[in-house]
């Protein structure tokens, strides 16, 4: 590889991103874009954003080699990037951060933010607490009910939460109500959209703003001997399986892995593989890989994790898969699961369901490469909202506590 | 020049607006729609929008998305449009398409231009396609004369507004206000501003949508602009009554209301 793949700038990633949207979101684009440019170029702006990665979110995360979980991955040794300790719970504190600090500069008032699984929406409710800045997080309705405690949360913290009863009440109706917000408050309001996609600047600045989870495993890992044979993810939207990526991606001999969550099979039509079982097309603003009919209209997609319920996937993602750079491999609910399972009997680490796509993964990985391949996943979030699908899909709940 | 154009310019040598009527078609069937449409029509719609629903309408309010919504699962297609279109322009009415730019893409843009032309449609409107953004798009429908109808919004630079007006044919629709389709009991005052300055960048002629509902309010934006869009206003005739003639009768009365207002009348 001759051009350095790492840290690709937008509007395109080959065929794929763009900005699709309405003429009346251009101008905010396009301040964003202004904005974000000129702060990269600020070393007082990446000087307040690594204090407060230090300081509050509890940066560096650290590296765990996790050996019993490992015994279930072919012998493999297998690490975890422990997105989980962050402050919040997950990766997303990573990104929210940059961009609330962005809408500080911009001089607005107010922050919208969708959310799936609420990690999001939990973590734009605490930058808004923590900037004094007015928030409202569009959740769907079913993401609601099956994230109850992160909706509590978001009130807790300051945040206000409009459930989405439109279309498939999920993680994409919640954009397009958060979109519909921006259009008609944009004046006063910035979107901090929780994934590496959507128009331009988005992926790019949501992608730089996660990027210091490679950059620091990949020193974690340099230091414990070596890179790995393979980077393993998860992928919805792709943020934080971008964010891991990026320092590895010029490492042609490390395999990157996202891990789609196939809910019941990609076979069967009720999934969330977008780059598996979809085909290109324009979602939310970019040119990306999109689970849609053969008009064009977006199919619902399905998963047992909120987070990773979207039938988009980030353009960089797209791109990086159409060249070979990446694989996009999917995973079951049921693979999702076991993976849960085994992290928390064996290891002691309840990770997210979304976290456990990746370790699916991983398991499958492992067993193919056998003991001499060393595994890096990124476990982005922990399993604590999860506890009630988890415990429900394990049939835990007495009788009793269940009425 | 397209059957659009030429109306529109007959329109404003009576001295009047053009009322420029929305409805989706396959709600609430694909035939009921085309009736509806050509009601629309005979009660004094000058030009008709064809609207093309689609899964994820992020500039649309609630009315239109719950018609876009019904007309999905009732099985609408995207051939169905140009049904609808080859109906109205039976019908006498220039007619356009209105479509979010993933069916027109999955559809093949190609195709998309020649079967609009075939039905006999002026062009389409492309709510979240910019120019900037339109290449393909602009590549298929200029050999084939297709009108390309950019939106505007108050928030357009003056640099935007040269660029879109460059880009457009037919008519520039400019938004009135900031926000989502849907009735509003004012249409923004930038309006009239916003119609002011995309002339001054060189539009021929200038249309206004978003939130106009009433005969009143038809009146009030057919002072500066070249037609009045409504869209809201008219798919709400056909959610409120499910009986098709009480839906009909609504729909003429609504249509009679707007068509009195761009006429000065009401």
């Amino acid at each position: 590889m001759t051009q350095s793949l790492s840290g690709a700038a937008g509007p395109f990633f080959g065929a794929f991103g763009g900005r699709f949207v309405p003429e009346a979101l251009v101008a905010a684009l396009d301040e964003l874009t202004d904005a974000y440019d000129k702060a990269k170029h600020d070393p007082a702006f990446g000087e307040e954003l690594d204090r407060l990665a230090r300081e509050y979110t509890g940066r560096p995360s650290i590296m765990t080699e996790v050996p019993r979980f490992a015994a279930h991955c072919g012998g493999a040794r297998v690490f975890l990037k422990r997105e989980d300790l962050n402050h919040t719970g997950s990766h997303k504190i990573n990104n929210v951060l940059g961009q609330a600090l962005l809408t500080k500069r911009i001089g607005k008032t107010r922050v919208i933010a969708e959310t799936g699984a609420g990690q999001h929406g939990v973590a734009a409710a605490t930058a808004a607490a923590l900037m004094d800045l007015e928030c409202t997080v569009y959740m769907g309705e079913e993401d609601t009910e099956r994230q109850a405690l992160n909706v509590a949360r978001m009130r807790l913290l300051g945040a206000t939460v409009v459930p989405v009863t439109t279309g498939s009440r999920t993680l994409r109706d919640a954009i397009n109500e958060a979109y519909r917000d921006w259009v008609t408050n944009v004046e006063t309001t910035n979107y901090i959209f929780g994934t590496a996609a959507g128009p331009h600047p988005f992926p790019e600045m949501v992608r730089d703003f996660q990027r210091v989870i490679g950059r620091e495993a990949r020193e974690q890992m340099m230091a414990l001997g070596g890179l790995p044979d393979a980077v393993l993810a998860c992928v919805g939207g792709g943020s934080n399986a971008i964010g891991v990526f990026d320092a590895f991606l010029d490492d042609d001999g490390v395999r990157l892995v996202g891990c789609e969550a196939a809910g019941d099979g990609v076979q069967t039509g009720k999934h969330a593989s977008s780059i598996t079982g979809g085909r290109p097309g324009v979602l939310h603003g970019a040119m990306s890989y999109v689970l849609q009919d053969g008009d064009g209209q977006t199919q619902p997609s399905h998963s047992i994790s909120a987070g990773l319920d979207y039938p988009g996937v980030g353009p960089q993602h797209a791109w990086l898969a159409d060249m070979g750079r990446a694989e996009y491999w999917p995973v079951t609910d049921p693979e999702a699961m076991e993976a849960f399972r085994l992290l928390s009997r064996t290891e002691g680490i309840l990770p997210a369901i979304e976290s456990a796509h990746a370790l699916a993964g991983a398991m499958k990985l492992g067993r193919e490469l056998g003991p001499d391949a060393t595994l890096l996943v990124n476990l982005s979030g922990r399993g604590d909202k999860d506890v009630e699908t988890a415990a429900t899909y394990f049939n835990l709940l007495d009788e009793e506590s269940q009425q | 020049m397209s059957a659009l154009t030429d109306r529109l310019d007959a329109i404003r040598g009576e001295g009047r607006s053009a009322l420029i009527g929305y409805l989706p078609v396959g709600f609430p069937s694909v035939e009921r729609s085309v009736r509806a449409m050509e009601t629309m029509v005979a009660a004094g719609v000058d030009v008709v929008e064809v609207g093309l629903p689609y899964s994820d309408p992020v500039m649309d309010g609630p009315t239109i998305q719950v018609a876009a919504e019904r007309a999905l699962q009732g099985g609408t297609h995207i051939a169905d449009a140009f049904t609808a279109v080859r109906a109205v322009a039976d019908a006498g009415a220039p007619v356009v398409v209105m479509s979010y730019y993933n069916p027109m893409l999955q559809y093949g843009l190609e195709r998309f231009a020649d079967d609009l032309v075939a039905a006999g449609g002026s062009g389409a409107i492309t709510p979240d396609l910019t120019p900037d953004a339109a290449g393909l798009w602009l590549s298929a429908a200029r050999p084939r004369h297709l009108d390309t109808i950019f939106l505007v919004a108050p928030s357009s630079t003056q640099e935007r507004l040269h660029m879109t007006v460059a880009e457009t044919t037919g008519f520039v629709y400019a938004a009135s206000l900031m926000g989502v389709t849907g009735e509003r009991a004012s249409v923004g005052a930038g309006a009239e501003q916003l119609v002011a300055a995309t002339r001054a960048a060189g539009a021929a002629r200038v249309c206004v949508g978003l939130g106009v509902s009433t005969g009143a309010q038809a009146a009030d934006v057919a002072r500066f602009a070249d037609g009045v869009i409504v869209g809201s206003a008219l798919v709400r005739c056909l959610l409120d009554h499910e009986d098709e003639d009480a839906a009909l009768d609504a729909l003429r009365a609504k249509t009679a209301e707007l068509a009195r207002g761009v006429r000065g009348e009401s």
